[in-house]
């Protein structure tokens, strides 16, 4: 057979699968011409510029280019702030440009990072947990995620932070799957001199949880940090297993799990918005934490999570220590994902 | 969104058309929509641009050979670069040495240099018969060292002790000396996950590996990597001589550009994939296979060849023949339709294989389908030759009969009459406009009805057998290779 014909019969078979099939996932939009063109327009040149390229223009009244916009779209790609999201952003720019709203790279700045901050708008609700007195039984804060991205030692970090708002915490080793995952989270344990319920590898997680859930309301402990095992989206037994999990704690009391974090890997690509997306589906997330922010990956996807999900974004984590986490300031992270030197130099 | 590659070229490569040489002009929006797929695939943008550099270069002035398209021939280079790109197949571990050969592994936090550690022991011991030592030079990580052990007893390695109060450099130099010992062939060092540009831990890898002097040096990184890919394998490369790359986590769907910016950036083969949590989930890399699926390309070679096993290319040339020509869509037609379908077997499975189907894939359940198709095939056997070709006249009568022939209800036949219109209709379109243009470029040859998927009207009719409407097919149907 011909390549050719061999093509034909692809295209055969696709239409002939369609017809029989059921369902169809993908829509057909045309793409944008515009951002493909621009994008293509700044391919030639060097795409480190955009920081020295906006210092340089402080106080020069040099007029904003076409390829200062392409160092822009750049910044946001490398930054794995995604094409949609970067298309989105710059097409505004090219707006405002062309209706001549942009006199200089001060205002230029401005808005961008107004764009950024923008769609983080409804991502800013830090977590506050409730009187301790106030409570019938423990707050709980479920940690889920893809495998590695840093569920554990948040938790570690987590538990410092709530024992230093004078919270009582205890943690539930409900990662029975991986080798010595309950070992890690003793260690976090002992590091805060918290209690860590556990069961060995291999028991079913969500009785792990529910006992330590038990424990703690027994002892008026204020916050049960609940570990669970890195898992896949696409693992389907898996993410049961994860729902079961909620419905066991929920069968304990009806309002948990209070807090359900997923844990976002800063070094993530566009996998993180699936991630998201199916997490949300199965667990209900009420928040993300945004970890290995210390490294030179930006966590730019974050963008289109807060757009497609409007979670808060919780906390960030900046290192493997204790104190290694803070809470999620939207201007810090923008400032930070466009470069640090911007904010000086364009003043 | 666009899912993939073959989605959004649908669009751009008619502008390639039938023309006979690739230029400039013909090829730009197709160049544009390349490079935002692999933008969306999370290869890193330097590596994207030099990419399409590449590409470029080569398809300008290109000439079409005769048995392939314009568009087809544009989709071919792209390919081969990228294959070319992901380097060779499957090159093995290198453990030619004066035992024991040292493998150290390097990578950032939670890549899985860990569990690969594992993996690759698992592997050695069992494909080469090698006697594996593991050791643990992981003194930050909270029970990083159990977790090694415990991994070391799991698949049957050595497990050399090491505490978190010596030096990495200390414990591997240890682990060798007890290597030699034993007449080991092989130790591998595990390491602390470290970022690129945390200056005091590169420095400690970097003596770990003077000290150790491995054969192997392998980068372990995340299928799911981002833009950074491009930074860290850059600074990883510096900092060490590495030999090989594996790409962990390769069993969610991240598209995997990371390992094109790797591998563009390091030069380094990608030996081994990691596709799950157990010890067991290692696989050699196919260069092809990635660069389908980080162009969203789907494993449509493989497809290729089950199809041609199982159509019967002459009957499909009939048909689209016939309906090209503006003939109608009879039972006869259908029936011949479903026959084919219901031939090929497993529909989930070639779905899967084919771009933008994998949710449909997971949707379709094989023995339902088929329990359906040879339901609709009983109720046309049930008809005379003349209702078939003639369904309008098939009365109440007509069908309580052809009901009864085929051991079915009559509204199991109002369904498939009902449907076999909607799948009359739809061709008759095809007919029309969408055939002809199906036809451009093709040249002698027979026209199979691959118009019906390209052309599919959104919300089109109800598939035979199936209950539910039909989602819009969308650009998913606009299959590339035309
Ligand atoms: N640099 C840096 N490393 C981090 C951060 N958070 C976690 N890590 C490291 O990332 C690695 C994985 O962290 P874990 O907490 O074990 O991740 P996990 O999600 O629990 O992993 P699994 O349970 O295996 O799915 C460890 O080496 C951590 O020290 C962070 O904010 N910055
Ligand atoms: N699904 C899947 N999970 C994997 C794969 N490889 C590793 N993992 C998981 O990823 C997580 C991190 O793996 P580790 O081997 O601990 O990673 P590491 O690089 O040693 O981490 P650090 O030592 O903290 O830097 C664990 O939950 C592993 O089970 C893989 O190929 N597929
Ligand atoms: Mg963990
Ligand atoms: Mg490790």
């Amino acid at each position: 057979m011909t390549q050719k014909n061999a093509f034909f019969l692809v295209r055969w078979i696709r239409g002939l699968l369609a017809l029989f099939g059921r369902l169809f996932g993908a829509s057909s939009k045309a793409a944008p011409q515009d951002f493909d063109s621009k994008l293509e327009a700044g391919m030639g040149k060097s795409r480190s510029g955009f920081v020295e390229r906006l210092a340089s223009l402080v106080g020069a009244s040099k007029t904003i280019d076409r390829s200062l916009l392409d160092d822009i779209e750049t910044t946001l790609l490398t930054a794995d702030v995604g094409v949609d999201a970067t298309r989105q952003i710059t097409d505004e720019l090219t707006d405002a440009l062309s209706r001549k709203e942009l006199k200089d790279s001060a205002t230029l700045w401005a808005r961008i990072r107004n764009s950024l901050l923008g769609i983080l708008e409804n991502s800013q609700t830090p977590l506050s947990l409730p009187e301790s007195d106030e409570q019938p039984s423990p707050f709980v804060i479920l940690m889920v995620g893809v495998n590695g991205v840093g569920k554990t030692t948040t938790i570690g970090k987590l538990a410092k932070r709530f024992q230093d708002q004078g919270k009582s915490v205890m943690l539930a080793a409900g990662d029975t799957f991986r080798a010595a995952a309950v070992e890690q989270l003793k260690t976090w344990g002992e590091r805060n001199n918290v209690p860590v319920v556990a069961q060995g590898t291999g028991a079913d997680s969500a009785s792990v949880i529910f006992d330590a859930l038990s424990s703690a309301k027994a002892k008026g402990i204020d916050v049960v940090l609940a570990d669970t095992a890195g898992r896949l989206h696409t693992a389907d037994n898996l993410m049961s297993e994860l729902a079961k999990i909620r419905r066991v704690v929920q069968k304990f009391d009806p309002s948990a799990p209070h807090e359900t974090l997923l844990v976002v890997d800063a070094v993530t690509g566009q996998n993180a918005l699936n991630q998201a997306t199916e997490f949300h589906e199965t667990a209900k997330l009420s928040g993300v934490v945004v970890t290995k922010l210390d490294g030179t990956a930006k966590g730019g996807v974050i963008f289109a999570i807060a757009k497609r999900l409007g979670l808060p974004i919780r906390f960030v984590g900046v290192g493997e220590g204790i104190d290694d986490l803070g809470e999620f300031k939207p201007e810090t992270f923008v400032d930070a994902l466009l470069g640090k030197v911007s904010e000086e130099s364009v003043q | 969104m666009f899912n993939n590659l073959s989605e959004r070229l649908s669009g751009a490569l008619k502008t390639i058309g039938g023309k006979n040489k690739l230029t400039e002009a013909n090829i730009s929006d197709s160049l544009r929509e390349v490079r935002m797929a692999l933008l969306e695939a999370d290869v890193a943008l330097p590596v994207v641009m030099a990419f399409i550099d590449q590409v470029k270069a080569r398809a300008l002035g290109t000439e079409v050979a005769t048995s392939l398209s314009a568009g087809q021939t544009f989709i071919k280079i792209v390919n081969e670069e990228l294959t070319k790109l992901m380097g060779e197949a499957n090159e093995s571990l290198n453990l030619a040495t004066q035992p024991p050969a040292v493998i150290l592994m390097a990578g950032l936090q939670g890549a899985g240099k860990t569990t690969s550690t594992a993996k690759l022991a698992k592997h050695l011991i069992e494909k080469e018969k090698k006697k594996v030592l593991l050791v643990s030079a992981d003194v930050y990580r909270p029970a990083a060292i159990d977790q090694l052990e415990t991994l070391a007893g799991q698949v049957g390695a050595e497990f050399f002790p090491s505490q978190i109060k010596q030096k990495p450099v200390k414990i591997a130099q240890a682990a060798i000396k007890h290597a030699r010992k034993t007449a080991a062939d092989v130790v591998i060092v595990d390491t602390a996950g470290r970022l690129a540009i945390d200056a005091e831990m590169m420095a400690e890898i970097k003596a770990v590996h003077k000290a150790a002097n491995p054969v192997e040096t392998l980068f372990v990184v995340d299928s799911m990597t981002g833009q950074d890919a491009a930074n860290t394998a850059k600074a990883f490369h510096d900092a060490l001589p590495l030999t090989g790359v594996i790409l962990t986590k390769a069993d969610g769907d991240a598209r995997g550009g990371a390992a094109l910016s790797i591998r563009f950036i390091t030069g380094k083969p990608i030996k081994f994939i990691g596709t799950g949590e157990k010890a067991e989930a290692l696989e050699p890399f196919h260069p092809d296979r990635l660069a389908s699926r980080i162009l969203g390309m789907g494993d449509v070679l493989s497809l290729i060849e089950e199809v041609e096993q199982k159509v019967d290319q002459q009957k499909a040339e009939k048909l689209a023949r016939k309906i090209s020509k503006g003939k109608g869509f009879t039972l006869v037609d259908m029936k011949e339709q479903l026959e084919q379908v219901a031939g090929m077997g497993d529909l989930a499975g070639m779905l899967g294989k084919l771009p933008g189907m994998g949710q449909m894939a997971g949707q379709i359940n094989n023995a339902n389908m088929n329990k359906d198709m040879r339901r609709q095939i009983a109720i046309i056997n049930s008809m005379t030759p003349k209702e078939r070709r003639n369904p309008l006249i098939i009365s109440g009568s007509r069908k309580r009969r052809i009901a009864n022939g085929s051991g079915l209800q009559i509204a199991d036949v109002n369904r498939l009459l009902k449907q076999h219109k909607q799948m009359e209709k739809m061709m008759k379109k095809m007919g029309k406009g969408g055939m002809a243009k199906m036809m451009r470029g093709m040249g002698g040859g027979g026209m199979p009805p691959g118009g019906m998927g390209g052309g599919m009207p959104p919300g089109g009719g109800l598939p035979p057998g199936m209950g539910g409407g039909m989602p819009p097919m969308g650009g998913g149907g606009n299959f590339p290779f035309k």
